[in-house]
C-alpha cells in the first residue's frame, strides 16, 4: 500500500511530463517561460531545463489550515497547463487536503509515510494560519490541532513555503479582535527556512516560480527583509503599474464615476495601495496575463501585505489613526492638536501680558528712557 | 517721563549662535518647509484638470523631486548639526540638550513654573537654550531621525544610490509600507506643532526679556546684562565641564 503511494524511486519531472503525453516543445515552452518568471536570463533556460530534466521530483506536503482555499486555486489556473498537472499534480499524491485521492486513514499514512522516507528532503507547503487561541480547537485535522501538525511536518522538511497571506502574516482571521488567535508560520517554525510567498491569494506563476527555483538550484530563492523572494516582491505594484504616467503627472481620478475614471487615470485617490504594496501584479498580471485589479479601474487593496485588513479603508489613502475610530485619521487629529495648540497660546499670551505686565512694564520704560536720552 | 525703574541696564554682546548654527537653522526651516508642503501634496494631490497627455505633465513626478532633494538637504543638515554639537561653542553643545545632571531637571523645572505655568519667582536667565527648550529639542532630534528613517525606508525600494537603501531594512520593521508611510505621515504633525510653540515662544522670550532673541538666529548676538557675568554660576543647563571652555578674557591670548 505504502508502496504505492510514495515510490521509492522518484521520476524526474521530465519523465512526468513525457509521461502525461506533452511534447518536447511543451516542455521547453513551459521552461522558458518559467525561468522568465523567476527572473533570470535566456542563458539560465538550459540550466533550468537540465535541472527538470535529471533532478527527481521534489516530494511535497501541502498542509491547508485557516485558509479559503485560493491559494490552491490560483496556483492550478497558472498560465501553462504543465504548472498544475506536473507540479500540483505529482505534489498531490504525498499530501494535500484539497485534491488529494486518499481520504481518512490512507491519506493520514500517506503523510506519515512521506515525512519517513524523505525526511529532510521534502518541501513543506503551508496554506492558511495557525488558529492559536483555546488550545487551537479551532482548525483540527483528524484529531490534532493544526500546530500540532505543523510542528510534526515541519521537522523533517528542507524548506517551508508559506503560501499566500494567510500563512504569511495572517490575513483577515487575523484582524481585530482575532478572536482564534490566527498565526503566521514564521512566528510558529523555529530553524527552518521560511519563503513568505503573500498575497490572497498570490499569482499562480508566482507560486509555481518559487517551485522551479527550489528544485533547480537546490536552495531558496533570495529573500528580502520581510523573507519574501526579492524575484517577485522586490518592486511595488506603484512602480511596475502602466498607470504610473498619470500619477506622474498629476491626473487622477476623483470618484468612480467620473470622467477621468473613464479615461483611465490613475487611482490614488480614490485608495489604490499600489504605492505601498510589494507585488508583481503589474508585470504578471492574472489568468494568463489577461489583467490585473487597477487594469479594471479598481484600485490595488494591498492584499499582500501585512495588515492591510487593519491598515485603514480600501477607498481612503490614509489610514485611521489607532484608538481614536475609524473616521479620525492623522490628519484630523493633527488638526484638533493644532487648533488646542493654538487656544492654549493664545491664553498664554493674554496671561503673559497680565502675569508679567511689571517686568514688561520695566523694559518698555527702561527703552523709553534710553530713547529719551539720545538727541534727534 | 517718569522712570520707575532704578537703572538702565548696560548689556554686552554675546555671540551665541555661530554662522554655522545659523545656516543650520534656516536651512532646517526651509527644508522642514519644503516637506511640508510637499508630504501634504503627496499624501492628498490636488484635483488638477488638464488638457494636456499625461506625457507632457509631470505635476506630482516635481513635486516628489522636490521632497526627495529637500529630504537630503534635511538629512546632511542633521547629520552636519551633530557634529557641531561636538565642535561648536558652549551653546552649540550636545550637552545643552540631553538632561544628565541634577541642575538640567532643577533648571526645566524653573522654566516650566515660571515661563509655562507663568507663576511668581525668580526670573532666571538663560543665554543659549534653556534647559526645557533644549530638551524639546533633544525630541525635535529624535522626530528628525523618526523622518530620516521611515523616509528614506519608503524610498529605498527605487533607489539607485547605496545610502538611501541602507535603510531598506526600516519598513520591515514596521511590517510594510503601510505602516511605515503612516508613521512618516504622524511624525509630520509634531514638526507642525512644534514649529508653531516655537515660533511663538521666540516672540515671548524676546518680549520679557528684551535681549534680542528674534534677532539672535540672524547676527548670532544676545545682549545680556552686565551683572549676569559677574555672578558666578553657570550659564547653560548642563555646565561645561572641560578646562578649555573657561571663560576667556576678551583679549587673552590671541594676539
Amino acid at each position: 500500500m505504502s508502496n504505492e503511494l510514495v515510490p521509492t524511486k522518484q521520476p524526474t519531472y521530465y519523465e512526468e511530463v513525457e509521461r502525461k503525453g506533452y511534447s518536447r516543445r511543451d516542455f521547453l515552452q513551459f521552461v522558458s517561460m518559467m525561468t522568465a518568471f523567476i527572473g533570470l536570463e535566456n542563458s539560465a533556460i538550459g540550466q533550468v531545463a537540465q535541472a527538470l530534466e535529471t533532478k527527481p521530483r521534489v516530494p511535497v506536503i501541502w498542509l491547508h489550515f485557516q485558509e479559503c482555499t485560493c491559494c490552491s486555486e490560483s496556483f492550478i489556473r497558472s498560465s501553462h497547463p504543465i504548472v498544475a498537472d506536473i507540479l500540483l499534480d505529482k505534489i498531490s499524491l504525498d499530501y494535500t487536503e484539497t485534491l488529494m485521492a486518499a481520504s481518512g486513514f490512507q491519506a493520514e499514512e500517506a503523510m506519515q509515510n512521506t515525512m519517513k522516507k524523505y525526511k529532510g528532503e521534502y518541501i513543506l507547503c503551508v496554506e492558511g494560519s495557525v488558529p492559536m487561541g483555546a488550545d487551537g480547537v479551532y482548525c483540527m485535522i483528524g484529531g490534532k490541532t493544526s500546530l500540532q501538525i505543523l510542528e510534526e511536518a515541519a521537522e523533517g522538511a528542507k524548506a517551508i513555503i508559506a503560501w499566500g497571506s494567510c500563512a504569511s502574516n495572517g490575513c483577515v482571521q487575523a484582524a481585530k479582535p482575532n478572536p482564534t488567535g490566527a498565526t503566521p508560520i514564521h512566528k510558529l517554525v523555529k530553524g527552518k527556512p521560511v519563503i513568505k510567498v503573500p498575497g490572497c491569494p498570490p499569482i499562480g506563476e508566482v507560486m509555481a516560480g518559487v517551485i522551479v527555483h527550489l528544485v533547480t538550484f537546490d536552495r531558496i530563492p533570495e529573500l528580502d527583509g520581510l523573507g519574501r523572494p526579492k524575484a517577485f516582491y522586490s518592486k511595488r505594484v506603484h512602480d511596475t503599474c502602466y498607470r504610473r504616467p498619470f500619477y506622474d503627472a498629476g491626473l487622477y481620478v476623483e470618484s468612480f464615476d467620473d470622467a477621468n475614471a473613464r479615461k483611465g487615470y490613475c487611482l490614488y485617490k480614490v485608495g489604490c495601495k499600489g504605492p505601498s504594496t510589494y507585488n508583481a501584479c503589474g508585470v504578471m498580471k492574472w489568468n494568463n496575463g489577461t489583467s490585473f485589479p487597477i487594469q479594471s479601474g479598481h484600485g490595488c487593496i494591498g492584499c499582500s501585505e501585512e495588515n492591510y485588513w487593519d491598515n485603514g479603508r480600501l477607498y481612503d489613502r490614509a489610514s485611521s489613526f489607532a484608538g481614536f475610530g475609524i473616521e479620525a485619521n492623522a490628519d484630523t487629529f493633527g488638526k484638533v492638536a493644532l487648533g488646542v495648540t493654538g487656544a492654549a497660546l493664545a491664553g498664554h499670551a493674554v496671561m503673559t501680558n497680565i502675569k508679567k505686565k511689571k517686568l514688561i512694564r520695566n523694559l518698555e520704560d527702561e527703552g523709553k528712557q534710553s530713547e529719551h536720552e539720545l538727541k534727534s | 517721563m517718569k522712570t520707575n525703574f532704578l537703572h538702565v541696564h548696560r548689556l554686552r554682546r554675546v555671540y551665541v549662535w555661530e554662522l554655522p548654527v545659523r545656516y543650520y537653522h534656516w536651512l532646517n526651516a526651509m527644508a522642514i518647509i519644503a516637506l511640508i508642503i510637499t508630504g501634504f501634496l503627496i499624501a492628498s494631490p490636488l484635483a488638477l484638470q488638464s488638457n494636456q497627455e499625461a506625457t507632457n505633465r509631470f505635476v506630482m513626478g516635481w513635486v516628489r523631486v522636490i521632497h526627495f532633494i529637500a529630504a537630503y538637504i534635511f538629512f546632511f543638515n542633521f547629520l552636519f548639526r551633530i557634529y557641531w554639537g561636538f565642535v561648536g561653542n558652549k551653546y552649540a553643545n550636545w550637552k545643552q540638550f540631553i538632561p544628565t545632571s541634577k541642575k538640567f531637571i532643577k533648571e526645566m523645572w524653573t522654566v516650566f513654573k515660571i515661563d509655562i505655568l507663568m507663576l511668581r519667582g525668580k526670573e532666571h536667565i538663560s543665554i543659549g537654550h534653556n534647559a526645557m527648550a533644549g530638551f524639546i529639542y533633544f525630541l525635535t532630534f529624535w522626530a528628525f531621525l523618526i523622518q530620516c528613517l521611515t523616509g528614506f525606508g519608503l524610498y529605498a525600494s527605487t533607489a539607485t544610490w547605496w545610502l538611501p537603501k541602507m535603510f531598506s531594512w526600516v519598513p520591515a520593521v514596521f511590517g510594510g509600507d503601510i505602516l511605515t508611510r503612516q508613521v512618516h505621515h504622524w511624525t509630520m504633525w509634531f514638526f507642525i506643532l512644534f514649529a508653531v510653540v516655537h515660533v511663538y515662544l521666540v516672540f515671548y522670550h524676546d518680549y520679557v526679556e528684551g535681549r534680542g532673541e528674534m534677532s539672535s538666529m540672524g547676527g548670532g548676538w544676545k545682549f545680556i546684562e552686565e551683572d549676569v557675568f559677574h555672578d558666578e554660576e553657570f550659564h547653560t543647563p548642563n555646565k561645561h565641564d572641560s578646562n578649555k571652555h573657561k571663560p576667556k578674557k576678551p583679549s587673552s591670548d590671541e594676539a
